[in-house]
C-alpha cells in the first residue's frame, strides 16, 4: 500500500512538472547579469513590445552546458540567445543557429557598419549572429596617481616603457605596487595577452607567439610584473581594487571598471592601453544575438532583436549598463559622467594613430577556453614561476600548434591570413 | 500473510534505489565512460592531457599537503573539544551550539568569512596596523608568500570542517560507560591512562566515521581554498572546475573526477584496515 502511496505521490509531482506551459519568449543571455542589469533590460530596454519576454541570465558555462542539453535532447525552450561572439563560436560549430541574413542586410542598411556584421559570420557563409552591443579594454588611473606620471608622457599615448616607469615611481613613492591586473580565476587576463600584449610587442597573436620579438615582451613583461600588485592573481573585477584603494592603476573591460568609475566619475582619469614596439594593440567585444534552431518562438525573437537594434534602445542600452552601440551612432550628450569617460576612453583607443586591431578569433569552436589556457600557462610559468622564457614559449607553442591543427583555424588579425589551420612560426 | 510481506522490504527501499540508480550510478558510469573516452572511442588522451598539465602535479601535492595538515589536528581539536564538554555540567548545549556554527554555513560563504579576514584591507591587517606591528596593507594571500597563503586556507578549513568530526566524536564519547572510567580511576589510573587506554579504545567506530568523512571531504575541498587561493593554490577539485567551466573540455574535467573519486575510495580503504574496529562493537 505505502509502495503505490509513494508512486502516486511521484506521478502527480511529474504531471505538476510537465504542465508548466511556455507562454513567453524566453530570452537567454549570458551578458548584464548583475540584478540592476538585468532589470533594467527587463523593465526598460524590453518594454514597448508586442509579446512578453522573459529575460533569463546564465552565466556562460552553465549558458554552454544548457544549450547542448537543448540539442541532446530535441526539446527547445530558447528561442533567443545574447552571448559574446567566443561564446556563439561553439554554438555555430555545432550548426545550432539560424541564419540571419535577411536581417542582417536590414540592419546594414540602417547603419551598423559591414565590418561589424560580418564578424556575426563567425567565419561561414551565412550570418549566425547579429551584433547586439560592444566594448573593449581600457585602463583607469585615480588622478593621484597623475602625479607620478613619468615626465612628458601623455596618458593618452603612453607606452609601455612609460607605464613601467610609471610603475616604478608609485612604488618608490607609496611604498607598494600600484598597478593591478584582473589575472584571478574568472578575471579577463587571456584577453590582455590576445588583444593587447601579443599584438603591441609581436604584430600578431598566432603566427608570432613564440618568435624574438615574443620572447623580448616577455622580458618586458617580467619587468613590468615587478611593479604590479602581487594581488593581481586574486582580481577578477579591477573595478574593486581600484574602488578599495589597493591599486591607482587597472586594465580590465569596460563593464568590469564601470562601478568603480561611475561611483566617483571625478576621481578617475580613463585611457588606452600602453602601445609597445609594434602599435597600440586593442581588442574589441561584441555581443552579439541569435536565435537557436529549433526556437518555439523564432518570429518574436526577430522581432525583439529588430527592436534592440533600434536606434533609440541602443542609445538607451548605452547610458544603462555602459555597453556601447553597434550602430554608427553619436552617443547623446546627457550621458552617465562614468559611462562618458569610458566612452572617451574607447573613442580614442579606435583612432589612435598607431591602433593594432585583434579581431576576435574565429573558428576555434569550443576550444576557446583551452585557446586561453595556452596563455595563462605561459604567463603561469614565465612571470609567477620565472622559468625561462624560450623554452616555455616553445612548450606552450607546441600545445597552440596542436590546437590550432585539431580546429584548422584559420588566421585572424592582425595575423597574416593563412591557408588552413594558423601556424604558429 | 507472511508471503505478502515478504515484499514489503524491498517495496520499501525501491524508491531509494531508484532514486540513487538514476542520479548517482548513471552519471557515474557517464562520467567514467567521458574520462576515457575521445569522441566516443576508447582512449586515454584526456588522462594523458590531465597528468601532462602544468597546475597537475601542484594540484595533487596542494591536496594532500593540506589535507594531512589539518585532518589530524582537526581529530586532535575535535577529541580536545568532545572530552572537554564531557566534563560540563550547565552550558554544554549552548557551548555544542557556539561550536558548530561553522557547519551552518556554506562553503564559499566560509571561504569569504575568512577573505574579508585575511585580504588587504581585511580585519587582520587592520588590527595589525592599528597595534603598529605594519606600516601599510600587508598581502597575506599571493603567489609571492605561498606559506602564509597556505596557513590562511589551513585555519579556514580547520575552522570550517571541525565541528563536522566534533559531532561525532561526541556522540562516541557519549556511547563510553561511566562505569569503566570509574573502575580504573579506583585502580588509580591516571587520567591520560584512562583516555588512551579506556577512552580512545572504546570511541574507535566513531573515530573511524570521523576519519574517513572528514578524509574524504578534505579531498574534496575547493570553495574555501578557490575563494582564498584562486589560482594560486591549485587543488584537484579546482582543476575539475577549471577543465569544466573555464576550459570547458568535460573529459579532462572527467578525468580529475575519477581520480578524485579513486583517492577518496583508497582513503577509506586505508581507514577501514588501519583503525580496526572490533565487530562485536559495530552497530
Amino acid at each position: 500500500m505505502k509502495g503505490l502511496l509513494s508512486i502516486a505521490i511521484l506521478a502527480s509531482t511529474a504531471i505538476g512538472f510537465a504542465g508548466q506551459a511556455q507562454s513567453q519568449t524566453v530570452f537567454l543571455s549570458t551578458q548584464l547579469r548583475p540584478i540592476e542589469e538585468a532589470t533594467a533590460v527587463r523593465e526598460e530596454l524590453l518594454s514597448g513590445l508586442d509579446k512578453p519576454v522573459d529575460y533569463v541570465v546564465e552565466e556562460p558555462p552553465q549558458f554552454a552546458v544548457r544549450m547542448e542539453a537543448e540539442r541532446q535532447a530535441g526539446k527547445h525552450t530558447i528561442s533567443l540567445v545574447g552571448a559574446l561572439h567566443g561564446e556563439l563560436s561553439p554554438l555555430a560549430d555545432k550548426q545550432m543557429l539560424e541564419p540571419l541574413d535577411d536581417l542582417a542586410k536590414k540592419l546594414a542598411d540602417a547603419g551598423m557598419p559591414q565590418s561589424l556584421i560580418d564578424l556575426g559570420k563567425l567565419g561561414k557563409t551565412e550570418q549566425q549572429y547579429i551584433p547586439w552591443m560592444q566594448a573593449t579594454y581600457v585602463m583607469a588611473a585615480t588622478k593621484d596617481a597623475l602625479q607620478y606620471l613619468p615626465e612628458g608622457a601623455d596618458i593618452n599615448k603612453l607606452t609601455y616603457d612609460q607605464l613601467i616607469e610609471w610603475g616604478n615611481k608609485m612604488k618608490d613613492e607609496t611604498g607598494a605596487p600600484q598597478i593591478g591586473f584582473p589575472a584571478g580565476p574568472k578575471g579577463l587576463m587571456p584577453r590582455f595577452f590576445q588583444g593587447y600584449f601579443y599584438p603591441s610587442f609581436t604584430g600578431g597573436v598566432v603566427r608570432t607567439f613564440r618568435n624574438a620579438d615574443a620572447v623580448a615582451g616577455w622580458e618586458k613583461l617580467k619587468e613590468l610584473w615587478t611593479v604590479v600588485s602581487p594581488n593581481s592573481t586574486n582580481y577578477d573585477f579591477m573595478q574593486e581594487p581600484l574602488a578599495s584603494g589597493e591599486v591607482m592603476v587597472a586594465w580590465d573591460h569596460v563593464a568590469r571598471l564601470k562601478n568603480a568609475i561611475s561611483g566617483s566619475p571625478d576621481n578617475y582619469v580613463v585611457f588606452p592601453a600602453p602601445a609597445g614596439p609594434k602599435g597600440r594593440g586593442y581588442m574589441p567585444v561584441v555581443a552579439g544575438l541569435a536565435i537557436p534552431k529549433g526556437a518555439p518562438d523564432a518570429a518574436n525573437a526577430t522581432a525583439v532583436i529588430e527592436h534592440l537594434a533600434t536606434q533609440d534602445v541602443q542609445l538607451q542600452t548605452a547610458s544603462l549598463v555602459g555597453f556601447f552601440p553597434t550602430l554608427n551612432v553619436q552617443l547623446p550628450e546627457d550621458l552617465d559622467p562614468g559611462v562618458a569617460l569610458l566612452a572617451g576612453a574607447v573613442t580614442a583607443t579606435q583612432s589612435a594613430p598607431d591602433a593594432v586591431i585583434s579581431l576576435l578569433p574565429v573558428g576555434l569552436g569550443d576550444k576557446g577556453g583551452e585557446f586561453n589556457k595556452v596563455y595563462m600557462d605561459a604567463f603561469q610559468r614565465i612571470i609567477l614561476q620565472n622559468q625561462p622564457v624560450a623554452d616555455v614559449l616553445k612548450i606552450q607553442g607546441d600545445t597552440m600548434t596542436k590546437l590550432m591543427a585539431d580546429t584548422k583555424a584559420p588566421c585572424w588579425a592582425p595575423d597574416a591570413k593563412s591557408d588552413g589551420a594558423c601556424p604558429v612560426e | 500473510m507472511t508471503q505478502s510481506r515478504s515484499w514489503i522490504p524491498y517495496a520499501l527501499i525501491l524508491p531509494s534505489v531508484v532514486f540513487l540508480g538514476l542520479l548517482f550510478v548513471v552519471p557515474l558510469v557517464q562520467t567514467l565512460w567521458l574520462a576515457v573516452s575521445d569522441n566516443g572511442t576508447p582512449s586515454l588522451a584526456n588522462m594523458t592531457t590531465m597528468v601532462t598539465d602544468l597546475n597537475f602535479g601542484r594540484s595533487v601535492l596542494n591536496t594532500f599537503v593540506l589535507t594531512l595538515a589539518v585532518v589530524p589536528i582537526q581529530i586532535i581539536m575535535a577529541l580536545t573539544m568532545g572530552s572537554m564538554v564531557a566534563k560540563m555540567n550547565g552550558g554544554r548545549e549552548t557551548i555544542l551550539w557556539i561550536w558548530t556554527i561553522p557547519l551552518g554555513i556554506s562553503d564559499l560563504a566560509a571561504g569569504m568569512v575568512w577573505l574579508s579576514i585575511l585580504q588587504n584591507t581585511g580585519y587582520l591587517n587592520s588590527i595589525l596596523f592599528g597595534m603598529g606591528l605594519i606600516e601599510r596593507q600587508t598581502a597575506w594571500l599571493t603567489y609571492q608568500t605561498p606559506v602564509a597563503l597556505f596557513i590562511g586556507i589551513a585555519i579556514a578549513e580547520i575552522w570550517r570542517g571541525t565541528a563536522i568530526v566534533m559531532i561525532i566524536i561526541v556522540a562516541g564519547l557519549n556511547q563510553v560507560p561511566k562505569e569503566f572510567k570509574e573502575a580504573a580511576e579506583i585502580f588509580g589510573a591516571s587520567p591520560w591512562t584512562r583516555f588512551t587506554r579506556i577512552t580512545l579504545p572504546l570511541i574507535r567506530p566513531a573515530l573511524q566515521s570521523a576519519l574517513i568523512l572528514r578524509t574524504v571531504l578534505a579531498f574534496e575541498v575547493f570553495a574555501v581554498v578557490y575563494a582564498l587561493g584562486g589560482r594560486n593554490f591549485p587543488v584537484l577539485v579546482g582543476e575539475a572546475y577549471n577543465w569544466q567551466n573555464q576550459n570547458q573540455n568535460y573529459g579532462v574535467a572527467a578525468a580529475y573526477a575519477v581520480l578524485i573519486m579513486v583517492i577518496s575510495l583508497a582513503a577509506t580503504l586505508v581507514y577501514l584496515k588501519a583503525v580496526k574496529v572490533d565487530p562485536e562493537r559495530l552497530p
